[in-house]
């Protein structure tokens, strides 16, 4: 079947490899009706609860770093330095949160009698669909972005084939390029299996208990709501859930903030910079076009949808994330990531800027190991030509270099405006004629008022002319 | 001859040059799209031989045999004198803390 034809019958393909009809959300307008499609699975939040639980994942433990919060607090002036606490999730099956993802998605495969599910992920998600499937015995496909065009594979995605195949699945390594979403369908259509996405609702609603654990945990341990809880952006999800669950939980004041690696300069689709870059996931190549445009994913409608909760996005560089796991490891006797220290890093800063009394929430970690571990990484990349820096980490320039703070006082983050993020977000509807009902929808996907949206969009209009 | 059975891995280029999405960076333009699968060996077969194998959720899928008993050897990297100076900065900047 050639190329066009697949995606020609995208639509189809997709709604038999979820059993589920999305139109059905639609509204008249350019909008849909989120929270119907969040609900229709039928899944309470306890539900989730109780089948993450027979699956040994959630509960993880939640620890203050005491070391590492007082080295921030040394660059902040006085009063200034909050607490910083990190969710282990590196505890879950399988080594990360997004086992409590694909927990959902697998029990939904099961229950509707499919004889095995595939997933399109480079990252820790493949382990954990592998994990799940191998526990309910159905058969599982990942596909993987793995290899650049002379063969060389990347480090962290060869170690996620691994485990794969540790828990039994096949592994489809395919080199670089989007038509990874055409291979992607052509085995949904051979094997009539689930799509186990990470966008699905079943995708998202399984990281609402990580939110929920957070204010439990928190409320339990200091008698309050974390004043805010970082997560490490790409897809949206673990934001949006995340976010969904501090909400169910009562926690509707703790802030909810993005954090991604600044790989500005390389290009997602090029087989060049495939293997330049030190991070797979987590970075600014998924964060954000998958906030500004959340349904360019593979599900009509994503699930993920992180402007909805968003209320402040940071970045910091390669480097900055290296030096927080080298701190993490050495102070506080956690060997973790790198990938997901990105938000650690950035609360690193973070909490410089908020009181001393204030607690701040790294709500992940995930399991370190070959191929993955930092020193593999930064060791490929310097086989690769980049060159390895001490100085000032915001000078870092992706691809080319790697430069790691020459003092904690160096980790700064960078601020992205929401405003910006907003308006290419709306950038789409420019030719579009919007009523009522779709500005109350972008108000919501874009957590403003409709007087703020309409402002964007005038101020776009006049750009343009 | 290499034994039916045989863990194995196979090449195949999913999409020549000129099927490829027309929406991609020049550079990846220039090159076909290619996959490499894990599995066993359907019949008999020699390395460079077009082959069909099982893989481990039991398909049949066509390619070129490119290694035998393929393994992992991905690892922790070699030293990094960078990384060496990272932690000396971690730990003169926290001598003082408790």
């Amino acid at each position: 079947m050639s190329y066009q034809d697949v995606m020609n019958q995208k639509n189809e393909i997709m709604r038999k490899a979820l059993q589920m009809n999305y139109d059905q959300f639609e509204g008249p307008g350019i909008g849909f009706d989120y929270e119907k499609m969040m609900a229709s699975s039928g899944y309470t939040l306890e539900d989730v609860i109780r089948i993450q639980k027979e699956n040994n994942i959630g509960s993880t433990p939640m620890i203050e770093l005491k070391r590492l919060s007082a080295y921030a607090r040394k660059f902040a002036k006085p009063g200034y330095g909050a607490r910083i606490f990190l969710k282990d999730e590196s505890q879950n099956l399988s080594g990360s949160f997004k086992a409590r993802r694909a927990a959902m998605s697998i029990y939904q495969a099961k229950k509707l009698g499919f004889k095995g599910v595939i997933a399109a992920t480079s990252g820790n998600y493949g382990a954990a669909v592998a994990a799940l499937a191998a526990r309910q015995g159905l058969k599982c496909i990942i596909v993987q972005e793995c290899y650049d065009s002379n063969g060389v594979g990347q480090p962290e995605i060869i170690e996620k084939a691994r485990a794969c195949q540790a828990y039994g699945a096949e592994v489809v390594q395919l080199s670089v390029g989007p038509e990874l979403f055409y291979q992607f369908l052509v085995l949904l259509k051979e094997t009539g299996y689930f799509n186990a996405s990470l966008y699905s609702p079943y995708g998202v609603m399984g990281i609402e208990t990580l939110g929920y654990e957070i204010a439990k945990d928190m409320h339990e341990k200091e008698g309050k709501y974390p004043e805010a809880v970082i997560c490490t952006n790409a897809g949206g999800g673990n934001l949006t859930g995340t976010a969904r669950g501090l909400k169910k939980a009562g926690a509707t004041d703790t802030k909810i903030i993005a954090a991604s690696v600044d790989l500005s300069g390389l290009h997602m689709a090029s087989d060049h910079d495939f293997n330049l870059k030190s991070f797979t996931t987590g970075h600014t190549g998924f964060g954000i076009p998958f906030s500004t445009f959340p349904d360019r994913s593979d599900v009509p409608r994503s699930a993920a949808r992180p402007l909805r909760y968003m209320d402040y996005y940071g970045l910091v560089n390669q480097g900055s994330v290296f030096f927080i796991t080298e701190a993490l490891a050495i102070l506080e006797g956690m060997e973790r990531g790198p990938a997901g220290n990105t938000s650690l890093a950035l609360a690193f800063s973070l909490a410089q800027e908020m009181k001393d009394d204030e607690i701040i929430v790294v709500q992940e970690t995930e399991y370190t190991g070959a191929g993955k571990h930092m020193n593999a990484q930064i060791s490929f990349a310097s086989d690769r030509g980049v060159e390895l820096l001490m100085g000032n980490p915001l000078d870092e320039k992706p691809g080319k270099n790697l430069i790691f703070p020459s003092s904690g006082a160096m980790l700064k983050h960078k601020e992205v405006s929401l405003d910006h993020l907003r308006t290419s977000y709306l950038k789409r509807y420019q030719e579009t004629m919007l009523f009522h009902s779709d500005y109350e929808y972008l108000a919501l996907e874009l957590k403003t008022t409709i007087e703020h949206v309409k402002k964007l969009m005038e101020d776009l209009n006049e750009a343009k002319n | 001859m290499i034994d039916q059975k045989t863990y194995v891995e196979i090449y195949r280029i999913i999409l020549p040059i000129e099927e490829r999405s027309s929406n991609l960076p020049s550079d990846t333009k220039r090159v076909p799209f290619e996959m490499r699968l894990r599995g066993r060996l359907v019949s008999p077969a020699e390395l460079g031989d077009m082959v069909e194998i099982e893989t481990a959720s039991k398909r049949i899928e066509k390619g070129i045999l490119v290694a035998v008993n393929p393994f992992f050897n991905h690892n922790y990297g070699h030293y990094v004198l960078m990384l060496t100076e990272v932690r000396d900065v971690i730990l003169s900047e926290t001598e003082d803390l408790i």
